[in-house]
């Protein structure tokens, strides 16, 4: 189904939307709060979120005067980056280690 | 909408400059070595992270106060070329210990010539995590997802 595409996965490749993207994860902010976070303008901070938004990985919600981002709780493209950011970390750790250890016992210098 | 197998699966792929055998081993015997640490479910900051070596065998994290929180288990053991193993750790950042919820994790060893392998990992089955009640009752209230993505965040935040 397309509802679900690889788009969001794509979105999380730029630095920035990345950091916004993690932030939010630790907390719902709103666009000032953001831009305090992070060496962006506010104006910046906004058009990448409505990038985000439009990809469907985070919802902004009115609460009083201001306007809170999150992270989409149907998120599942939200939670289908954040595993894959986990797997493309835990396997680039795989290949250190394995590529670090001596291949064959007898190879070993013992 | 609870449509089955509307998720896509993750896929990732990495080639290593071992042979397969030794691709197979330093993933499974020393899991624990190359695990991102700050990855882990439990209280406790983790000590080891362990793969049982067997099918049935269990996927855990032990604490450094020898707590111990389950992955998942293992469902096939064919080294060197296939591991297939469950992920059940649902949106509380918990064990779901009902294998309706559970995910499930292939990775594939291919030898590419003589010293170097393609591992290919698929995380597959995801309806199943966002189907389970645990799951749906943190989104309901308000937890859910973010509340794990929140603990990976910090964690992620606090390691850097």
């Amino acid at each position: 189904m397309d509802t679900y595409e690889d788009a969001g996965l794509g979105l999380l490749g730029d630095p920035t939307r990345r950091a916004i993207f993690e932030l939010l994860a630790r907390r719902p902010s709103s666009v000032g709060e953001l831009a305090r976070q992070l060496p962006i303008s506010r104006p910046a901070v906004s058009q990448h979120l409505r990038v985000l938004r439009d990809g469907g990985l985070v919802v902004s919600r009115a609460e009083g005067t201001r306007r809170v981002y999150r992270l989409n709780p149907d998120g599942v493209t939200a939670l289908r980056a954040y595993l894959d950011r986990i797997w493309d970390q835990a396997l680039t750790a795989f290949q250190k280690a394995a590529e670090a250890t001596p291949v064959d016992p007898e190879q070993e210098d013992r | 909408m609870s449509s089955a197998a509307t998720i896509p699966p993750l896929t990732a792929t990495v080639t290593v400059a071992v042979p397969v055998e030794h691709a197979f081993r330093v993933f499974t015997d020393s899991f624990g070595s190359w695990w991102p640490s700050e990855y882990h479910i439990g209280q406790a900051d983790m000590a080891a992270a362990v793969l049982e070596p067997r099918a049935g065998g269990r996927w855990y994290e032990q604490g450094v106060d020898g707590s111990e929180c389950d992955w998942g288990r293992v469902l096939a053991w064919e080294p060197p070329r296939r591991l297939l193993v469950t992920w059940q750790i649902n949106g509380r950042w918990q064990y779901d210990p009902d294998p309706a919820h559970a995910s499930e994790i292939e990775v594939c060893f291919t030898a590419d010539g003589p010293g170097q392998t393609v591992v290919e990992l698929e995380h597959r089955l995801l309806d199943r995590l966002v189907d389970g009640q645990a799951l749906r009752d943190g989104i309901t209230g308000g937890g859910g997802w973010s509340s794990l993505l929140e603990l990976f965040a910090k964690a992620a935040v606090d390691q850097g």
